[in-house]
């Protein structure tokens, strides 16, 4: 045991013994976590480890079957999200909960709006100290704007805010990160440092190591639903953190792989959309991962879901093999043999309220049915052969996807995939919000998929996956192709240079 | 090192939980259990009610409701609705009025009645599928649209004088004590429980109910089911339409007034999810079936209509809330 720094002083939550199942799950057992005053304590862990199960025990959405939670050193039960409230512990989320028809004001007051007369809601005064709690986190947001006008980052800073007006005391960000840019997430820091300094206690749930170590004062690691260990991050560096969320050391090299690049399979030219991209044209060929780079809002995600009939192109075409292709479906897609995981898996990828072996033959019904008439047996055989093959943790096939940790989910998003037997298979940020352990699984599957033959694009914001996995990468700017680097011109530089938009230096 | 990521592929188990098991457990379950004390109580309470013949006057009381409560099943799975079905049947009796007044003959009074079904359902699938709008909107207003021609047409008058072979769909026999509507529903049933269980089409129904964005990156037509879904609740219509017209030998402005919401009730009480995603046909028979006794014990004891209505909504939330209540109590 790590002893924590200065005189151990009383945390302010601490959770102790917490257990909590589901059917044929566990998702917690016996875990302890402890958040002290002024301090920034990391949660990390692989998906699937338990963290986002603490959260909604932590918020009194999900009741623990056995354990205690202690605020200020007394016992209490969190029996709903109300009482959670009440006691100071108030979370935000990676999609946050807010009211998009709503003011700022309305979503930071929601539930306790000042009172005037009457019992009438005192709109000036809501707006004066939705003013005041706004500038007290250094934002600069009109309260009266309607949520719907803003960007990702500006209603995270109006669920801070709402934090900071119910007067919380512990402060649970779940990846508050994720969707942000760079600098703003130099401004979630300096936030965060803010809430550090008025004494809040803050869990932070992240993936990134350098934010982490950036940010955090103490850590706690889980791993599958177990407590692993906590301690004070200048006790620990990033390779024992690794190996503790790991349970095995896992090194950052991509998996090497025989480039066997074939012939062309998809040849695209001249794609062009009104408002989103604009003369797109690559070749992608058998056995090639081709990535695509760009700042988030490139269009990167708007032409790959043209290639798989979401959206019509307004001009351009596209070949697969040596035939022309028209693809006005996602059905007609398939047919052509061109596949698309999505960036967005809860709401694109899977059908949470299906069982797995449905949502993996789900694009397969033609497969696995004669006339229409659905072949049980066969069905089975298909989603057992994909989900071995993706080594997919479940309790059985009739699961709900919905119960899986957001690893295993994505799994089955690309077993269904597979399943259909592709030519070529998109992945638009198939490693976001996974935990190390997956991401390698995920790379080196890719790498077996190209080495078998299948073209590969995978759309990636991240550099080192980028240079990493990709034969050549395609950078977007701003809906047009910006650049195109292969060889030794990748390189990290040159990528941000082209997605930016910044000339080469001499 | 790099094997680190593989590891030795586990066995997954198709099922936890073994088919009887979850027969048990299941909402169908339940309502058996509603379906036989129902029937235990009628027949305690009127000596009249165990008869055969009585019984199969009984089956008159749900076997049009059920036809369309079918379809209706399927498309509220897919998170749809359809209000309009009632106003469905009125619109096709009148226009077999028509037809009849014209001298057509049963064969083509048939077609009528059912051709005018799938034209409202085409109607409505057009509207929804196609242009995107919310569909209980848009069976809101064809609820008012077909009703209102109906009216119009028939003013305070009625058409009567239906040939005599037309009267067989309502009122004719198939064999001993089976109508020509229960062998419709028994053979309806069966149909609807292939189509929506056993088929690549059912499974489409559940998925875009579930999630109907994950469904069109599935490679799901989602606009084409959608579209055939209100077609099917057009056609039940309109078969109902025909059986009922031919029952009462006529057509009124009156015909089927409220039915719609009687098909809903029906529906959710077959433990289909009001918002979609999930359901059975065989809860949506066992439903009919329930409201069907209920419906005649309680015309055997000479209760009120306005009573048995009370009675059917404390029933439906009863058996809705007393499940969930359990959970929850039994924590």
């Amino acid at each position: 045991m790590t002893v924590a720094p200065a005189p151990a002083p009383q945390p302010v939550l601490r959770l102790s013994g917490i257990s909590k199942s589901f059917p044929g799950v566990r998702a917690l057992s016996d875990v302890q976590l402890e958040l002290f005053a002024g301090q920034v304590t990391a949660l990390i862990g692989e998906n699937g480890a338990g963290k986002s199960t603490i959260v909604k025990v932590l918020t009194g959405i999900y009741q623990p079957d056995a354990g205690v939670i202690e605020v200020d050193g007394k016992a209490v039960q969190f029996a709903t999200a109300d009482a959670a409230a009440k006691a100071g512990v108030t979370a935000i989320h990676q999609e946050t909960v807010l009211f998009d028809e709503l003011t700022v004001a309305e979503n930071i007051f929601i539930g306790h709006a000042p009172r005037g007369r009457f019992g009438l809601i005192d709109w000036a005064e809501m707006e004066a100290q939705s003013r005041a709690l706004l500038t007290r986190i250094g934002a600069d947001l009109d309260p009266r704007l309607t949520l719907r006008e803003l960007g990702i980052a500006s209603k995270h800073l109006v669920a801070i805010a709402r934090a900071l007006s119910i007067d919380a005391r512990v402060v649970i960000m779940d990846e508050p990160t994720a969707a942000l840019s760079h600098k703003e997430i130099h401004e979630l820091y300096e936030l965060v440092e803010r809430l550090k300094a008025e004494g809040k206690a803050i869990l932070f749930i992240s993936h990134k190591f350098d934010e982490v170590f950036r940010i955090a004062d103490r850590y706690t690691v889980f791993r599958d639903g177990a407590f692993i260990g906590a301690g004070a991050m200048s006790d620990v560096t990033e390779g024992q953190l690794v190996q503790m969320m790991v349970g095995r050391s896992v090194d950052q090299i991509f998996p090497k792989r025989a480039h066997n690049i074939g012939a062309p399979v998809l040849t695209v030219s001249g794609y062009s959309h009104p408002t989103e991209f604009e003369d797109i044209g690559f070749t992608l060929h058998q056995g090639e991962i081709l990535g695509f780079y760009g700042l988030v809002g490139a269009g990167r995600s708007e032409v790959m879901q043209s290639l798989f009939g979401i959206t019509r192109p307004s001009k351009g075409a596209c070949r697969i093999g040596d035939s022309v292709a028209v693809i006005r479906s996602t059905a007609e897609a398939i047919g052509q043999g061109i596949v698309y995981v999505p960036e967005d898996r809860g709401r694109q990828g899977a059908v949470k309220g299906l069982p797995i072996f449905q949502n993996v033959t789900l694009p397969s019904l033609g497969r696995i049915s004669r006339g229409g008439f659905l072949r049980m047996a066969e069905e089975f055989a298909l989603a057992r052969d994909y989900t071995r093959r993706l080594d997919l943790r479940a309790a059985s096939l009739d699961q709900d996807v919905g119960l899986l940790s957001g690893g295993n989910q994505q799994k089955v998003v690309i077993a269904k995939w597979l399943a259909t037997k592709p030519r070529v298979i998109i992945l638009d940020e198939p490693t976001k919000g996974i935990d190390i352990g997956s991401k390698a699984a995920v790379h080196e599957f890719m790498a077996e998929l190209a080495g078998e033959g299948l073209a590969v694009i995978m759309v990636s914001s991240e550099i080192p996956e980028i240079l990493g996995m990709s034969d050549r990468v395609i950078v977007m700017r701003e809906g047009r192709i910006a650049a195109e680097l292969t060889g030794s011109a990748m390189t990290p530089e040159r990528l941000v240079r082209a997605a930016a938009g910044i000339a080469e230096a001499a | 090192m790099s094997d680190s990521t593989h590891h030795t592929a586990r066995l997954i188990p198709d099922r936890l939980t073994s088919p009887l098991a979850r027969a048990l457990r299941s909402w169908e379950a339940l309502l058996i259990v509603v379906a036989v004390a129902v029937f235990a109580i009628n027949s305690f309470a009127s000596p009249y009610f165990l008869n055969a013949w009585n019984l199969s006057d009984a089956t008159f009381n749900f076997t049009e409701k059920a036809m369309i409560a079918f379809a209706m099943a399927m498309l509220i799975i897919a998170g749809e609705i359809d209000l309009s079905v009632a106003s469905i049947i009125a619109l096709a009796s009148t226009a077999m009025g028509i037809a009849m007044t014209a001298g057509f003959d049963t064969p083509m009074l048939v077609a009528v009645g059912i051709g005018t079904g799938v034209l409202c359902g085409a109607l409505n699938g057009f509207f929804v599928a196609r242009l995107g709008l919310p569909s209980i909107v848009v069976t809101i207003g064809t609820m008012s649209l077909f009703r209102g021609i109906s009216t119009i047409v028939l003013g305070d008058e009625a058409f009567t004088g239906y040939p005599k072979s037309f009267a067989w769909f309502g009122q004719g026999y198939v064999w001993w004590v089976f109508s020509f509507e229960l062998v419709l529903f028994a053979v309806l049933a069966v149909g609807f429980y292939v189509l929506l269980h056993r088929t690549n089409f059912g499974r489409s129904v559940y998925a875009i109910g579930n999630n109907p964005t994950a469904a069109l990156f599935s490679g799901i037509r989602v606009g084409r089911v959608r579209f055939i879904l209100f077609l099917m609740t057009g056609l039940m219509s309109g078969i109902a339409a025909v059986c009922l017209t031919s029952r009462l030998g006529s057509t009124r402005p009156s015909i089927a007034t409220g039915m719609e919401l009687e098909v809903v009730t029906m529906v959710v009480l077959g433990g289909v999810n009001i918002l979609g995603g999930s359901g059975t046909i065989p809860g949506v028979v066992l439903a009919a079936i329930i409201m069907g006794l209920v419906t005649f014990g309680f015309g055997l004891l000479n209760v009120p209509g306005i009573v048995m209505s009370i009675f059917l909504g404390l029933l439906l939330i009863s058996v809705i809330a007393v499940p969930r209540l359990i959970r929850r109590w039994g924590k």
